[in-house]
């Protein structure tokens, strides 16, 4: 069967340096009047990068997919996912290479493009569906379908800066679930709303593709990609790097996410000044001989961060998958950090309700201001012993009870 | 297909989740549930580096909906966001000609042709106002869908084009006001006053154009944000709103011709009166602009594959 997507050589560069890309409209003058005859040849214009720096976000990649196959695109921060699908989806031109599409193309790279808070959930789902390419027509005929699949019935004539983020997204999302594109590129987006509207939305999914529709998907969930793909695709640094069924990309991705590890890595907004200078897992007595925790054991954690910027800060622990799945975080009350700038914490969780596993325990300092404004972050590996067999119905948490059987 | 050749299947492992057989099948057996719709082969969209072809007509027609939905976006929520709503579209030009007949018409005597001033100026205001209004907001038009443009593929010209198409409202309300007003300083209805729809879709096409232009530009350089109001206010004086193209002396009248506004306002005047068109002067504006409209497509089509980029 012919390929409905066929991608070869796709590259695309960006500029990095100068960071924000304006340009300057004094020094564009003076190139455009010392080099008239170079806007005028595209080659040289698209050398023209001044020598500033650059990288490729996606370097040289083919692939195909074929009609009917859901592509689970994953890979870490920066491996060109988004600029992949954004590629794809003609928002963004590639520096060079060639795609052909055969079929109609829609992209839902965000939940709610184009709505409007001002506007009633009815001229939203217009508005929306046609950005997102319907007919007219075609969205009066599905319009009840829509509202009636995100449940907003009674609230359709209401601005939607009045909705709930939950209302908001099933809207949305439902505009665009109801789009019957060829070809759909969708970005994360599933990754929202409650679990049921969250469990509606994947069977959508399937239910679409069952329909014949094409699918390429970004995500970071790795459950999403072993029960929905039909097939994956790992990019590491604007490259393929693995190709294939579902778990061996999952089990590719998983070692890629460990080799991060391995060197500390300190993300979130790192340009401030500052470190986390260390961090120490301290074994309590329910731990195995060999630095284990075991399920509903007790975890010590001693850290120290030096933040000298920041008058006032608070503290969190956050335990992740290995690839940074959250489970739960801790926050600490507000802290004034001493004149020196260096704040020790000991701290300490009672007990872990985990499964046996790898997990990684992150630490950081937020803003007094925003949780999310993360100052310094770095994790630590943790591992808890296995007990009992692997069976991934157990679900996320370990968790005991008191029986009391008659 | 039966349960033994399913076993080869090598995403076979997912099968637990998948609540029934039939999406089992629909997942795995991607040959059997398709082919897609019968109509064969859609013909390839192709996606390549490095390849200006233009603004895409084909395609810009084929998104006339969404241009008219982010009109009307832009008219709602206008109107939705102010407390006086549409009668700002009043207000404005009202204002405006009340203190330009203070001013320039019973002060600084400024001739009007013979006419109340009052109507001389509003019926010059009402396409100067709707220009600098359709112009501003275009420029603007790009930079603030900044989250349109990074998450969706459309043609982008529909941003810029649609601003302007939104400002129609606002001239029709304003114009509703004019015919309101012109009794009062004795002017009669003409015939003429049906040139006053291609004079309005002339000055829309000249708006779009300097807003084609202005609202790329804006996207790389934020200079434009504040170079265009200050151009906007130069650009008042060379244009015949508060005086009549026959207040400048014959030999320089051309200069102020290939303003394809004064053509436009001249026309303007015209139609309320019931005089004679400058014909001639009319074919200039709109040969003007054709010319500016084709070039900031060209440049408009040049910029747009780096929106997303540097937006």
């Amino acid at each position: 069967m012919e390929p409905i997507i066929k991608v070869s050589g796709l590259s695309k560069r960006y500029r990095v340096g100068g960071g924000n890309g304006y340009g300057n409209l004094r020094e564009s003058i003076v190139r455009t009047v010392k080099a008239p005859l170079r806007l005028l040849n595209s080659r040289s214009r698209n050398n023209g990068f001044d020598g500033k720096a650059h990288f490729w976000a996606l370097k040289d990649v083919d692939f195909e997919v074929q009609p009917g196959e859901i592509l689970g695109l994953v890979g870490s921060n920066g491996a060109g996912k988004s600029t992949l699908l954004k590629v794809l989806s003609r928002i963004t031109r590639p520096t060079a290479g060639r795609v052909e599409l055969h079929g109609r193309v829609r992209s839902l790279l965000e939940v709610g493009t184009g709505f409007h808070p001002e506007l009633t959930g009815r001229e939203n789902v217009f508005l929306n569906g046609a950005i997102l390419g319907m007919r007219r027509s075609e969205t009066v005929r599905k319009f009840d379908e829509i509202v009636a699949f995100a449940e907003v019935e009674k609230f359709i004539d209401t601005p939607v800066k009045h909705y709930s983020s939950g209302m908001y997204v099933r809207l949305a999302f439902a505009v665009a679930a109801h789009l019957e594109p060829e070809i759909l590129l969708v970005d994360e987006v599933l990754a929202v709303g409650d679990i049921r509207f969250w469990q509606k939305s994947n069977d959508k999914m399937r239910q679409l593709n069952a329909q014949g529709m094409t699918i390429v998907l970004v995500t970071h969930n790795m459950w999403l990609i072993q029960t929905v793909c039909t097939r994956g695709m790992l990019l590491k640094n604007g490259k393929i790097d693995t190709e294939g069924r579902p778990q061996l990309v999952i089990d590719a991705y998983r070692r890629t996410a460990e080799e991060l590890r391995e060197q500390p890595t300190t993300s979130g907004n790192v340009d401030k000044e500052g470190a986390i200078e260390s961090v120490h897992l301290l074994p309590t007595e329910d731990w195995t001989a060999d630095g284990k925790a075991t399920p509903g054991s007790p975890m010590r954690l001693k850290f120290t961060a030096y933040i000298p910027s920041e008058p006032r800060v608070k503290l969190y622990i956050r335990i992740t998958s290995p690839d940074a799945i959250p489970f739960f975080t801790v926050y600490s009350e507000l802290v004034n950090v001493p004149s020196n700038g260096r704040l020790t914490c000991d701290a300490k969780i009672p007990r872990l309700m985990l499964h046996g596993g790898d997990y990684l325990v992150w630490v950081g300092v937020c803003s007094d201001r925003d949780q999310e404004d993360k100052l310094l972050q770095t994790n630590v590996p943790l591992k808890v012993s296995q007990t009992g067999a692997t069976n991934p119905e157990r679900g996320l948490f370990w968790n005991e009870a008191a029986w009391e059987i008659s | 297909m039966n349960s033994a050749e399913r076993k080869l299947e090598p995403a076979d492992e997912i099968s637990q989740y998948v609540p029934d057989g039939s999406e089992k099948r629909a997942l795995h057996a991607v040959e059997d549930v398709l082919p897609l719709p019968a109509k064969g082969r859609s013909p390839a969209l192709i996606i390549e580096g490095n390849r200006w072809v233009g603004p895409d007509l084909r395609e810009l027609w084929a998104h006339r909906e969404l241009f008219l939905f982010l009109a009307w976006r832009d008219v709602k929520v206008r109107y939705k966001q102010t407390a006086l709503g549409a009668s700002w579209a009043i207000l404005q030009p009202l204002i405006s000609m009340v203190v330009f007949t203070m001013l320039f018409g019973r002060l600084a005597k400024v001739p009007s042709e013979g006419q109340p001033y009052a109507i001389f100026s509003y019926a010059g205001l009402l396409p100067w106002n709707f220009f600098t209004t359709a112009v501003t907001n275009s420029s603007n038009s790009l930079i603030s869908s900044t989250n349109l443009i990074t998450k969706v593929y459309f043609p982008r010209l529909l941003v810029p084009t649609a601003a302007v198409g939104a400002c129609l409202v606002d001239i029709a309300i304003a114009a509703l006001m004019l015919f309101a007003i012109m009794p009062f300083y004795g002017v009669g209805f003409h015939a003429s006053l049906l040139m006053l729809v291609p004079l309005v879709m002339l000055a829309a096409l000249t708006a779009a154009a300097l807003g084609i232009w202005t609202s790329a530009l804006n996207v790389k350089y934020r200079d434009i944000r504040y170079a265009l109001p200050f151009a906007i206010q130069m650009l008042m004086f060379l244009t015949p709103v508060i005086y009549p193209i026959s207040f400048l002396p014959e030999r320089w009248r051309w200069l102020l011709r290939l303003n394809p506004l004064s053509g436009i306002i001249e026309g303007f005047r015209n139609a309320v009166f019931g005089r004679p068109f400058n014909w001639t002067g009319l074919a200039i504006s709109a040969l003007v602009t054709l010319g500016l409209l084709v070039g900031a497509a060209l440049v408009f089509s040049r910029m747009e594959e780096e929106f997303a980029d540097v937006i």
